[in-house]
Protein backbone atom coordinates (compact mmCIF):
# COMPACT_ATOMS: atom_id res chain seq x y z
CA UNK A 1 0.00 0.00 0.00
CA UNK A 2 2.49 2.55 1.11
CA UNK A 3 5.76 2.40 -0.13
CA UNK A 4 8.87 4.15 0.45
CA UNK A 5 12.20 4.06 -1.72
CA UNK A 6 15.24 5.03 -1.01
CA UNK A 7 14.27 7.95 0.48
CA UNK A 8 17.17 10.97 1.82
CA UNK A 9 16.09 14.34 3.54
CA UNK A 10 18.31 17.71 3.91
CA UNK A 11 17.83 20.63 6.29
CA UNK A 12 19.96 23.34 5.01
CA UNK A 13 23.57 22.07 4.14
CA UNK A 14 22.76 18.80 6.21
CA UNK A 15 21.94 15.35 5.34
CA UNK A 16 19.29 14.29 7.96
CA UNK A 17 19.02 10.51 6.72
CA UNK A 18 19.40 8.41 3.22
CA UNK A 19 18.70 5.22 1.83
CA UNK A 20 15.76 5.38 3.88
CA UNK A 21 13.33 2.54 2.35
CA UNK A 22 10.49 0.60 4.18
CA UNK A 23 6.83 -1.18 2.21
CA UNK A 24 3.42 -0.65 4.89
CA UNK A 25 0.56 -2.83 4.21
CA UNK A 26 -3.16 -2.83 5.24
CA UNK A 27 -3.17 -4.03 9.18
CA UNK A 28 0.75 -2.90 10.08
CA UNK A 29 1.60 0.06 12.14
CA UNK A 30 5.44 1.37 11.86
CA UNK A 31 7.54 2.95 14.69
CA UNK A 32 9.98 5.82 13.82
CA UNK A 33 12.72 5.72 16.30
CA UNK A 34 15.49 8.28 16.25
CA UNK A 35 17.17 10.92 18.22
CA UNK A 36 16.16 14.42 18.83
CA UNK A 37 17.18 16.26 15.68
CA UNK A 38 17.94 12.61 13.67
CA UNK A 39 14.64 13.52 11.09
CA UNK A 40 11.76 11.67 12.50
CA UNK A 41 9.49 14.82 12.01
CA UNK A 42 10.95 15.64 8.95
CA UNK A 43 10.57 12.10 7.42
CA UNK A 44 6.80 12.04 8.24
CA UNK A 45 6.66 15.48 6.62
CA UNK A 46 8.01 13.85 3.74
CA UNK A 47 5.27 10.91 4.04
CA UNK A 48 2.25 13.45 3.67
CA UNK A 49 3.56 15.16 1.41
CA UNK A 50 4.29 18.29 2.96
CA UNK A 51 7.72 18.02 1.85
CA UNK A 52 9.73 17.18 -1.20
CA UNK A 53 12.41 14.72 -0.30
CA UNK A 54 16.10 15.15 -1.47
CA UNK A 55 16.17 11.76 -2.95
CA UNK A 56 13.78 8.66 -3.63
CA UNK A 57 10.00 8.36 -3.90
CA UNK A 58 6.88 7.51 -1.59
CA UNK A 59 4.08 5.56 -3.95
CA UNK A 60 0.52 4.83 -2.49
CA UNK A 61 -1.93 2.21 -4.14
CA UNK A 62 1.64 1.98 -6.37
CA UNK A 63 1.17 5.51 -7.53
CA UNK A 64 3.50 9.01 -6.35
CA UNK A 65 1.97 10.77 -4.14
CA UNK A 66 2.00 14.01 -5.26
CA UNK A 67 0.58 12.78 -8.64
CA UNK A 68 -2.37 11.15 -6.68
CA UNK A 69 -2.33 14.47 -4.34
CA UNK A 70 -6.27 13.98 -4.02
CA UNK A 71 -6.54 10.57 -3.54
CA UNK A 72 -4.30 10.23 -0.51
CA UNK A 73 -4.85 12.70 0.82
CA UNK A 74 -8.78 11.39 1.27
CA UNK A 75 -7.46 8.30 3.08
CA UNK A 76 -4.36 9.57 5.19
CA UNK A 77 -4.76 11.54 8.09
CA UNK A 78 -1.84 13.67 9.92
CA UNK A 79 -1.62 14.74 13.03
CA UNK A 80 1.56 16.93 13.43
CA UNK A 81 3.53 18.48 16.69
CA UNK A 82 1.29 21.23 16.46
CA UNK A 83 -2.56 20.53 16.80
CA UNK A 84 -4.17 22.28 14.03
CA UNK A 85 -7.39 23.30 16.65
CA UNK A 86 -8.27 27.07 15.90
CA UNK A 87 -8.07 28.52 19.84
CA UNK A 88 -11.08 30.87 19.06
CA UNK A 89 -13.22 27.88 18.23
CA UNK A 90 -15.54 24.66 20.75
CA UNK A 91 -14.04 21.46 20.19
CA UNK A 92 -17.19 20.20 18.39
CA UNK A 93 -16.83 23.62 15.83
CA UNK A 94 -13.30 22.45 15.05
CA UNK A 95 -14.02 18.83 14.46
CA UNK A 96 -16.87 19.83 11.96
CA UNK A 97 -15.07 22.20 10.14
CA UNK A 98 -12.02 20.16 9.75
CA UNK A 99 -14.15 17.67 8.17
CA UNK A 100 -16.00 20.19 6.09
CA UNK A 101 -12.57 20.99 4.94
CA UNK A 102 -11.73 17.45 4.04
CA UNK A 103 -15.24 17.55 1.94
CA UNK A 104 -17.20 14.56 4.74
CA UNK A 105 -20.43 15.31 6.77
CA UNK A 106 -19.54 15.19 10.33
CA UNK A 107 -23.15 14.65 12.04
CA UNK A 108 -23.13 16.02 15.38
CA UNK A 109 -23.90 12.97 17.35
CA UNK A 110 -20.91 11.46 15.82
CA UNK A 111 -18.73 14.57 16.51
CA UNK A 112 -20.49 14.63 20.05
CA UNK A 113 -19.47 11.04 20.24
CA UNK A 114 -15.86 11.27 19.58
CA UNK A 115 -15.39 14.13 21.82
CA UNK A 116 -16.57 12.16 24.96
CA UNK A 117 -14.91 8.98 24.08
CA UNK A 118 -11.47 10.97 24.08
CA UNK A 119 -12.47 12.56 27.72
CA UNK A 120 -13.99 16.17 26.55
CA UNK A 121 -17.51 15.63 27.25
CA UNK A 122 -17.26 18.42 29.69
CA UNK A 123 -15.35 20.67 27.43
CA UNK A 124 -17.90 20.45 24.21
CA UNK A 125 -18.85 24.24 24.38
CA UNK A 126 -15.87 26.28 25.53
CA UNK A 127 -13.25 27.63 23.41
CA UNK A 128 -10.28 25.64 22.62
CA UNK A 129 -8.39 28.73 23.94
CA UNK A 130 -9.19 27.79 27.63
CA UNK A 131 -8.21 24.02 27.26
CA UNK A 132 -5.17 22.44 28.67
CA UNK A 133 -2.47 21.64 26.41
CA UNK A 134 -3.41 17.68 27.24
CA UNK A 135 -6.92 18.35 25.96
CA UNK A 136 -6.22 20.04 22.69
CA UNK A 137 -4.54 17.12 22.09
CA UNK A 138 -7.00 14.81 22.55
CA UNK A 139 -9.33 17.29 20.49
CA UNK A 140 -6.80 16.65 17.44
CA UNK A 141 -7.23 13.00 17.81
CA UNK A 142 -10.69 13.16 18.06
CA UNK A 143 -10.37 14.15 15.01
CA UNK A 144 -8.62 11.48 13.69
CA UNK A 145 -10.91 9.22 14.84
CA UNK A 146 -13.23 10.88 12.75
CA UNK A 147 -11.88 11.28 9.55
CA UNK A 148 -12.42 7.79 8.32
CA UNK A 149 -8.98 7.66 7.38
CA UNK A 150 -6.61 4.25 6.37
CA UNK A 151 -3.19 5.50 7.20
CA UNK A 152 -2.36 7.40 10.11
CA UNK A 153 0.40 9.35 10.51
CA UNK A 154 1.23 10.83 14.00
CA UNK A 155 3.99 12.76 15.07
CA UNK A 156 4.47 11.94 18.62
CA UNK A 157 0.79 11.00 19.66
CA UNK A 158 1.54 11.14 22.90
CA UNK A 159 2.63 14.32 23.96
CA UNK A 160 0.86 16.36 26.79
CA UNK A 161 -1.52 12.88 27.14
CA UNK A 162 -1.98 11.68 31.05
CA UNK A 163 -1.96 7.96 31.99
CA UNK A 164 -5.45 7.65 30.99
CA UNK A 165 -4.62 9.36 27.89
CA UNK A 166 -1.73 7.24 26.80
CA UNK A 167 -3.68 4.14 27.19
CA UNK A 168 -6.57 5.57 25.38
CA UNK A 169 -4.07 6.01 22.48
CA UNK A 170 -2.62 2.79 22.69
CA UNK A 171 -6.18 1.41 22.43
CA UNK A 172 -7.04 3.49 19.66
CA UNK A 173 -3.77 2.60 17.52
CA UNK A 174 -4.50 -1.05 17.93
CA UNK A 175 -8.19 -0.76 17.25
CA UNK A 176 -7.18 1.01 14.62
CA UNK A 177 -4.70 -1.85 13.04
CA UNK A 178 -6.42 -4.51 13.89
CA UNK A 179 -9.67 -3.40 11.83
CA UNK A 180 -7.17 -3.14 9.14
CA UNK A 181 -6.01 0.07 9.49
CA UNK A 182 -1.99 1.22 8.63
CA UNK A 183 -0.57 3.65 11.48
CA UNK A 184 3.04 5.26 11.13
CA UNK A 185 4.27 6.91 14.27
CA UNK A 186 7.08 8.37 16.19
CA UNK A 187 7.50 8.40 20.02
CA UNK A 188 9.90 8.34 22.81
CA UNK A 189 7.58 6.86 25.42
CA UNK A 190 7.19 3.42 25.23
CA UNK A 191 3.94 2.43 23.76
CA UNK A 192 2.00 -0.97 24.02
CA UNK A 193 0.53 -2.54 20.84
CA UNK A 194 -0.30 -5.79 21.80
CA UNK A 195 -1.20 -8.11 19.16
CA UNK A 196 -0.19 -5.75 16.40
CA UNK A 197 2.07 -6.78 13.76
CA UNK A 198 4.53 -3.28 14.55
CA UNK A 199 7.33 -2.57 12.18
CA UNK A 200 10.24 -0.19 13.52
CA UNK A 201 12.68 1.37 11.08
CA UNK A 202 15.09 4.18 12.72
CA UNK A 203 16.43 7.60 11.27
CA UNK A 204 20.03 9.26 11.20
CA UNK A 205 21.96 6.70 13.10
CA UNK B 1 -14.49 21.80 -5.71
CA UNK B 2 -17.21 24.98 -5.14
CA UNK B 3 -18.53 23.49 -1.41
CA UNK B 4 -14.50 23.86 -0.51
CA UNK B 5 -14.09 27.34 -1.58
CA UNK B 6 -17.50 28.36 0.33
CA UNK B 7 -16.01 26.35 3.74
CA UNK B 8 -12.65 28.16 3.41
CA UNK B 9 -14.71 31.33 3.43
CA UNK B 10 -17.69 30.80 5.81
CA UNK B 11 -14.25 29.47 8.05
CA UNK B 12 -12.18 32.54 8.12
CA UNK B 13 -15.54 34.93 8.34
CA UNK B 14 -16.46 33.06 11.79
CA UNK B 15 -12.98 33.14 12.74
CA UNK B 16 -13.06 37.02 11.92
CA UNK B 17 -16.69 37.46 13.95
CA UNK B 18 -14.79 36.11 16.71
CA UNK B 19 -12.09 38.29 16.81
CA UNK B 20 -13.84 41.47 16.59
CA UNK B 21 -10.85 44.21 17.48
CA UNK B 22 -8.10 42.53 14.97
CA UNK B 23 -10.92 42.97 12.25
CA UNK B 24 -11.82 46.58 13.25
CA UNK B 25 -8.13 47.55 13.58
CA UNK B 26 -7.64 47.63 10.21
CA UNK B 27 -10.98 49.94 9.48
CA UNK B 28 -9.98 52.30 11.76
CA UNK B 29 -6.60 52.47 10.55
CA UNK B 30 -8.95 53.16 7.25
CA UNK B 31 -10.80 55.76 8.86
CA UNK B 32 -8.10 57.98 10.94
CA UNK B 33 -5.75 57.85 7.91
CA UNK B 34 -7.94 59.29 5.56
CA UNK B 35 -9.20 61.96 8.39
CA UNK B 36 -5.85 63.06 9.15
CA UNK B 37 -5.53 64.47 5.25
CA UNK B 38 -8.32 67.64 5.89
CA UNK B 39 -6.78 67.71 9.13
CA UNK B 40 -3.16 68.54 8.13
CA UNK B 41 -3.92 70.11 4.87
CA UNK B 42 -6.61 72.89 5.85
CA UNK B 43 -10.26 73.01 4.51
CA UNK B 44 -9.43 74.24 1.01
CA UNK B 45 -12.19 72.64 -0.84
CA UNK B 46 -10.39 72.87 -4.26
CA UNK B 47 -7.73 71.35 -3.19
CA UNK B 48 -9.17 68.29 -0.89
CA UNK B 49 -11.36 67.56 -4.08
CA UNK B 50 -8.04 67.21 -6.08
CA UNK B 51 -6.25 64.79 -3.05
CA UNK B 52 -9.47 63.24 -2.25
CA UNK B 53 -9.28 60.06 -4.60
CA UNK B 54 -5.85 59.33 -4.34
CA UNK B 55 -5.93 59.64 -0.50
CA UNK B 56 -8.77 57.33 -0.20
CA UNK B 57 -7.10 54.94 -2.45
CA UNK B 58 -3.52 55.00 -0.31
CA UNK B 59 -5.22 54.55 2.74
CA UNK B 60 -6.73 51.18 1.36
CA UNK B 61 -3.52 50.13 0.46
CA UNK B 62 -2.26 50.79 3.49
CA UNK B 63 -5.46 48.88 5.54
CA UNK B 64 -5.05 46.03 3.10
CA UNK B 65 -1.29 45.61 3.72
CA UNK B 66 -2.27 46.07 7.61
CA UNK B 67 -4.63 42.89 7.20
CA UNK B 68 -2.48 40.88 4.97
CA UNK B 69 0.07 39.50 7.80
CA UNK B 70 -2.56 37.59 9.77
CA UNK B 71 -3.90 36.23 6.19
CA UNK B 72 -1.71 32.94 6.83
CA UNK B 73 0.75 33.76 9.87
CA UNK B 74 -2.29 32.67 12.58
CA UNK B 75 -2.83 29.30 10.72
CA UNK B 76 0.31 28.71 10.50
CA UNK B 77 1.09 28.81 13.97
CA UNK B 78 -1.31 26.65 14.90
CA UNK B 79 -1.12 23.74 12.54
CA UNK B 80 -4.10 24.07 11.23
CA UNK B 81 -2.60 25.55 7.57
CA UNK B 82 -0.98 22.07 7.11
CA UNK B 83 -4.48 20.55 7.91
CA UNK B 84 -5.79 22.43 4.74
CA UNK B 85 -3.07 21.79 2.43
CA UNK B 86 -3.57 18.29 3.40
CA UNK B 87 -6.96 18.42 2.33
CA UNK B 88 -8.40 16.72 -0.81
CA UNK B 89 -8.93 19.64 -2.52
CA UNK B 90 -5.75 21.87 -5.03
CA UNK B 91 -4.00 24.29 -3.04
CA UNK B 92 -5.00 26.58 -5.07
CA UNK B 93 -8.25 26.73 -4.22
CA UNK B 94 -7.27 26.92 -0.90
CA UNK B 95 -5.30 30.06 -1.68
CA UNK B 96 -8.25 31.55 -3.47
CA UNK B 97 -10.68 30.96 -0.70
CA UNK B 98 -8.18 32.71 1.92
CA UNK B 99 -7.76 35.70 -0.35
CA UNK B 100 -11.48 36.27 -1.14
CA UNK B 101 -12.47 35.73 2.26
CA UNK B 102 -9.58 38.91 2.93
CA UNK B 103 -11.63 40.36 0.71
CA UNK B 104 -15.06 40.17 2.40
CA UNK B 105 -13.69 40.58 5.67
CA UNK B 106 -11.29 43.63 5.03
CA UNK B 107 -12.07 44.57 1.77
CA UNK B 108 -16.05 44.99 1.66
CA UNK B 109 -16.14 46.94 4.74
CA UNK B 110 -13.76 49.74 3.00
CA UNK B 111 -16.16 49.57 0.68
CA UNK B 112 -19.05 50.63 2.70
CA UNK B 113 -16.88 53.23 4.54
CA UNK B 114 -15.35 55.28 1.47
CA UNK B 115 -18.40 57.12 0.73
CA UNK B 116 -18.70 58.66 3.69
CA UNK B 117 -14.96 59.28 4.13
CA UNK B 118 -15.09 60.82 0.21
CA UNK B 119 -17.88 63.23 1.58
CA UNK B 120 -15.12 64.99 3.73
CA UNK B 121 -13.26 65.65 0.97
CA UNK B 122 -16.04 67.12 -0.77
CA UNK B 123 -16.57 64.72 -3.91
CA UNK B 124 -20.06 65.18 -5.85
CA UNK B 125 -22.06 62.37 -6.08
CA UNK B 126 -20.84 61.49 -9.41
CA UNK B 127 -17.52 60.58 -8.38
CA UNK B 128 -18.25 59.20 -5.11
CA UNK B 129 -20.01 56.25 -7.20
CA UNK B 130 -17.04 56.04 -9.03
CA UNK B 131 -15.03 55.69 -5.85
CA UNK B 132 -16.77 52.82 -4.69
CA UNK B 133 -16.96 51.10 -8.04
CA UNK B 134 -13.22 51.34 -8.71
CA UNK B 135 -12.89 49.96 -4.87
CA UNK B 136 -15.19 47.03 -5.56
CA UNK B 137 -13.21 46.20 -9.07
CA UNK B 138 -9.62 47.49 -7.12
CA UNK B 139 -10.11 45.98 -3.37
CA UNK B 140 -10.04 42.33 -4.88
CA UNK B 141 -7.10 42.44 -6.30
CA UNK B 142 -5.57 44.07 -3.25
CA UNK B 143 -6.35 40.83 -1.72
CA UNK B 144 -5.03 38.30 -4.35
CA UNK B 145 -1.76 40.01 -4.84
CA UNK B 146 -1.35 40.85 -1.38
CA UNK B 147 -1.55 36.60 -0.87
CA UNK B 148 1.16 35.89 -2.61
CA UNK B 149 2.87 38.43 -0.48
CA UNK B 150 1.30 36.80 3.13
CA UNK B 151 2.47 33.08 1.43
CA UNK B 152 5.51 34.11 0.63
CA UNK B 153 6.75 35.93 3.94
CA UNK B 154 5.10 33.21 6.07
CA UNK B 155 7.15 32.35 9.02
CA UNK B 156 9.84 34.87 8.05
CA UNK B 157 10.59 37.16 11.16
CA UNK B 158 10.10 41.03 10.49
CA UNK B 159 7.74 39.36 7.74
CA UNK B 160 5.47 42.21 8.28
CA UNK B 161 7.72 45.18 6.76
CA UNK B 162 8.86 42.80 4.16
CA UNK B 163 5.54 41.81 2.68
CA UNK B 164 5.21 45.41 2.55
CA UNK B 165 8.18 45.71 0.14
CA UNK B 166 7.61 43.32 -1.67
CA UNK B 167 3.61 43.71 -2.59
CA UNK B 168 3.55 47.99 -2.83
CA UNK B 169 5.08 47.79 -6.14
CA UNK B 170 2.43 45.02 -7.44
CA UNK B 171 0.00 47.49 -6.16
CA UNK B 172 0.53 50.42 -8.08
CA UNK B 173 -0.96 49.90 -11.39
CA UNK B 174 -4.33 49.26 -9.13
CA UNK B 175 -3.74 52.80 -7.14
CA UNK B 176 -2.77 54.64 -10.86
CA UNK B 177 -6.46 53.15 -12.04
CA UNK B 178 -8.45 53.53 -9.26
CA UNK B 179 -7.47 56.66 -8.21
CA UNK B 180 -7.77 57.83 -12.33
CA UNK B 181 -10.84 56.70 -12.64
CA UNK B 182 -12.67 58.65 -9.40
CA UNK B 183 -9.79 61.89 -11.10
CA UNK B 184 -11.69 61.21 -14.50
CA UNK B 185 -15.08 61.09 -13.39
CA UNK B 186 -14.60 64.36 -11.80
CA UNK B 187 -12.52 66.26 -14.41
CA UNK B 188 -15.04 65.11 -17.61
CA UNK B 189 -12.77 62.64 -19.15
CA UNK B 190 -14.64 59.69 -18.23
CA UNK B 191 -13.65 56.50 -16.19
CA UNK B 192 -14.61 53.55 -18.66
CA UNK B 193 -11.17 53.04 -19.52
CA UNK B 194 -9.63 53.26 -16.03
CA UNK B 195 -12.40 50.54 -14.67
CA UNK B 196 -11.46 48.29 -17.74
CA UNK B 197 -8.37 48.02 -17.20
CA UNK B 198 -8.72 47.31 -13.69
CA UNK B 199 -10.91 44.78 -14.68
CA UNK B 200 -9.00 43.63 -17.11
CA UNK B 201 -6.17 43.34 -13.76
CA UNK B 202 -8.89 41.44 -11.60
CA UNK B 203 -8.99 39.03 -14.27
CA UNK B 204 -5.71 38.47 -14.31
CA UNK B 205 -4.69 38.13 -10.78
CA UNK B 206 -7.81 35.77 -10.29
CA UNK B 207 -6.49 33.34 -12.98
CA UNK B 208 -2.70 33.37 -11.91
CA UNK B 209 -2.70 34.73 -7.87
CA UNK B 210 -4.04 31.72 -5.71
CA UNK B 211 -1.64 29.35 -8.46
CA UNK B 212 1.70 31.53 -7.22
CA UNK B 213 0.35 31.95 -3.78
CA UNK B 214 -0.15 27.76 -3.73
CA UNK B 215 3.07 27.61 -4.93
CA UNK B 216 4.85 29.82 -1.58
CA UNK B 217 2.18 28.36 0.46
CA UNK B 218 3.87 24.79 -0.16
CA UNK B 219 7.55 26.09 0.03
CA UNK B 220 6.93 28.48 3.32
CA UNK B 221 5.57 25.08 4.70
CA UNK B 222 8.13 22.83 4.36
Amino acid sequence: MLFANDLACERGERLLFKNLGFELGEGEALLVRGGNGHGKTSLLRILCGLSQPAAGEVRWRGQPIASEHEQYCREMAYVGHVNGIKDDLTPLENLRLAAALDGRDLDLPVAVAALEQVGLSRCLDFPARVLSFGQRRRVALAGLMTAGALLWILDEPLTGLDVHGVAMVEKLIRDHVVAGGMAIMTTHQPLALDGVSAKSISVGD
Amino acid sequence: MIRFLITVIRRDVLLAARRRGDWLTAQFFFVMVVSMFPLGIGPEPTMLRLIGPGVVWVAALLACLLSLGRLFADDFRDGSLEQMLLSPYPNSLLALGKALAHWVINGIPLLLIAPVLGIQFGLPAEALLILVLSLAIGTPILSLLGGIGAALTLGLRGGGVLITLLILPLYVPVLIFGAGAVEGAMSGTGSEAHLSLLGAFLVMSLLVAPWISSLALKISVE
